[in-house]
């Protein structure tokens, strides 16, 4: 169990920039998400940290050493890769026993932390088979019990649930969360799956173009994206514009948006979540903010609806939780209320 | 039942031309030669047909045909051993290390002897390997002080010609082999805190046994059976069991002894390759 602190770290390729003087720290057990798009570098960060990418510049910290030039296997880390990289020769026993044979332990001491961590992956019993002989989810578990058994001070996941089906997925969500806990261990994974990095991470980094863009706890993340980026790709964002005027910023045809958020000089944009939103008659009472509109398109998705409107700021996604079963019809008018409070203030 | 007789027809229709090719390429030759190996005389002159097993005996009883076979083995083995230990590194290299064109151009020169015809290959090398030759030559103007080389005629020579010509195949064979071992599984053992020598022993080397074993057996076999390359490197040293075999047909007009000794030198090799089966099978069902 190690805090790890990444300072002012750059990598090129050629002319394009990979990652651009990201400072980043990983507090001690926690369970971090780096997320963000394909190309994004999250992924030369994550490499970064293990040992098969070196940093242009900057410091890796991990227990306050440095060991962005120190090589992979002095790093005392471990790794699930997205492929899970099995030894396909060697049985799901020599696999998970590899990093302890590597390291010279005793083969008593060895049976027995394999047989340990193989009961905590809860794949006991299938320690002669091989890799190709399992599942997607039990091979998961022996890349996740191969990278665990030396107690290494990081663990490492690149697109870890990314192979597998959605149940599958959920199910191994769960578990990744229990071992984590159990072992205690600070957690850094790679995901372009904004609802994977919510559900199981307790901090997410928000990476875009090699750059952090946001860190924080999901929830915080989530209700206070600081720019339009973080707002659209970390769950669904409505986006107006205009030049400020007292608390709030004045729309287009359509009149003043109330805010809480603290606001710029000038002009500003507001992100407002889909979910946010509550769609209501004409007639009803108003809330902080209110935009008249028409139904325009409903896309139907079990537990909920997403409605888009056309109104005069353009078209906004309302999420309807399908609570009731009652639908607005498409071309109904209706009226988009929320609070001032969940008008959030984004750079653009 | 109809339907039944029907697949059985169209599996015969299906099969039977490739059955065909193989008897006709292949079983009836064999079958020829096994004939004459158990007769007591050669299909020239006139004279009854006789079973005799006396070819066979000869194997057995006269020392120097044994010992050939052994030295045939042994240049077998020496010529394998040397193209695996310069043959793996090379595949390594060019599987792992090169990219791109650069690689394209290595395989040409690779396969390049290949396209040349084996006689000429090996009487260019009498050139290289003669005194005051391309070699010799070349290591004088290195080292003036050095005495002559002189290979001719030697159990070098031959090895040298022999390596030369089959490399190729140990290179492709383990190219293949190495080529689709996965990236991620040699840094996976990097951050389990394998070094490379490590990961060349535990991950690379087993996971490249299917292309040394395909490199091995496509080698070793016909070397032991080689006849023109011993003979025109090695000289009057150059006499092997492939060398006394091509004699009985093309010289002595002993046939039946021609035969006899091919076929112990083929149940020799299938006993080799029964006795690595089970290592093999081992190492072929895990890819």
């Amino acid at each position: 169990m190690s805090a790890v602190d990444v300072r002012n770290v750059s990598k090129r390729y050629g002319a394009t920039t990979a990652l651009d003087r990201v400072s980043l720290a990983f507090p001690n057990g926690s369970f971090f998400a780096l997320l963000g798009p394909s190309g994004s570098g999250k992924t030369t960060l994550l490499r970064a940290l293990a040992g098969f990418v070196e940093p242009d510049e900057g410091m890796i910290l991990i227990d306050d050493q440095d060991v962005a030039r120190i090589p992979s296997f002095r790093r005392n880390i471990g790794m699930v890769f997205q492929n899970y990289a099995l030894f396909p020769h060697m049985s799901v026993f020599d696999n998970v026993a590899f990093g302890l044979t590597v390291r010279r332990m005793p083969r008593a001491d060895v049976r027995q932390r394999v047989g340990e961590i193989l009961e905590l992956v809860r794949l006991d019993g299938l320690d002669q088979r091989k890799p190709r002989q399992l599942s997607g989810g039990q091979q998961q578990r022996v890349a996740l019990a191969r990278a665990l058994v030396t107690e290494p001070r990081v663990l490492l996941l690149d697109e870890p649930l990314g192979a597998l089906d959605k149940k599958l997925r959920q199910d191994m969500q769960g578990e990744l969360k229990r071992i984590q806990r159990t072992v205690g261990i600070t957690t850094i994974f790679v995901t372009h799956d904004q609802e994977e990095a919510l559900t199981l991470s307790d901090r997410i980094a928000i990476i875009d173009e090699g750059r952090l863009i946001q860190v924080g706890e999901p929830g915080d993340v989530y209700d206070r994206p600081h720019t339009r980026f973080a707002a659209s790709f970390l769950g669904d964002a409505n986006f107006l514009s205009g030049p400020v005027r007292d608390s709030g910023i004045m729309v287009d045809r359509v009149g003043h948006i109330a805010t809480t958020s603290p606001l710029p000089a000038g002009d500003a944009t507001i992100a407002v979540r889909p979910e946010r939103i509550r769609l209501v008659a004409c007639d009803a009472a108003t809330q902080d903010n209110r935009i008249e509109g028409r139904v325009a398109e409903r896309v139907f998705s079990g537990a909920s609806l997403t409605y888009t409107v056309h109104t005069d700021a353009g078209p906004l996604r309302v999420l309807r939780q399908n609570a009731d079963g009652d639908v607005i019809d498409i071309g109904e008018r209706v009226a988009l209320v929320w609070l001032a409070d969940h008008s959030v203030v984004v750079e653009n | 039942m109809r339907i039944e007789s029907r697949r059985r027809w169209a599996i015969a229709w299906l099969t039977g031309p490739a059955y065909l090719w193989l008897a006709v390429t292949i079983f009836l030759p064999l079958s020829a030669m096994l004939y004459f190996s158990f007769q007591k005389k050669g299909p020239f002159g006139r004279h009854a047909s006789e079973f005799s097993l006396k070819h066979y005996e000869a194997f057995f009883t006269k020392g120097y045909l044994q010992d050939l076979m052994w030295r045939s083995l042994e240049m077998g083995f020496h010529v394998t051993l040397l193209c695996i230990l310069i043959g793996f590194p090379a595949a390594y290299w060019l599987a792992r290390r090169i990219r791109g064109r650069w690689r394209e151009a290595l395989f040409l020169l690779i396969v390049l002897p290949f396209w040349s015809n084996a006689l000429v290959r090996i009487f260019s090398w009498t050139i290289v390997l003669r005194p005051d030759g391309v070699l010799d030559r070349a290591v004088h103007l290195v080292i003036p002080g050095l005495p002559t080389i002189d290979l001719t005629d030697s159990y070098a020579a031959i090895i040298i010609g022999l390596v030369h010509s089959y490399l190729p195949y140990m290179i492709l064979t383990c190219f293949l082999s190495l080529q689709a071992i996965d990236e991620s599984l040699l840094e996976a053992a990097r951050s389990l805190g394998a070094r490379s020598w490590t990961i060349l022993a535990r991950i690379i080397l087993p996971l490249a046994v299917p292309g040394l074993a395909a490199g091995s057996i496509l080698i070793f076999v016909p070397v032991i059976g080689s006849f023109f390359e011993p003979r025109l490197l090695g000289g009057p040293k150059g006499t092997v069991i492939g060398t006394v075999i091509e004699e009985q047909f093309t010289v002595v007009s002993n046939w039946p002894l021609g035969g006899a000794l091919s076929f112990i030198l083929l149940a020799i090799v299938l006993l080799i390759l029964a006795a690595a089966s089970p290592v093999l099978k081992k190492h072929m069902s895990t890819t």
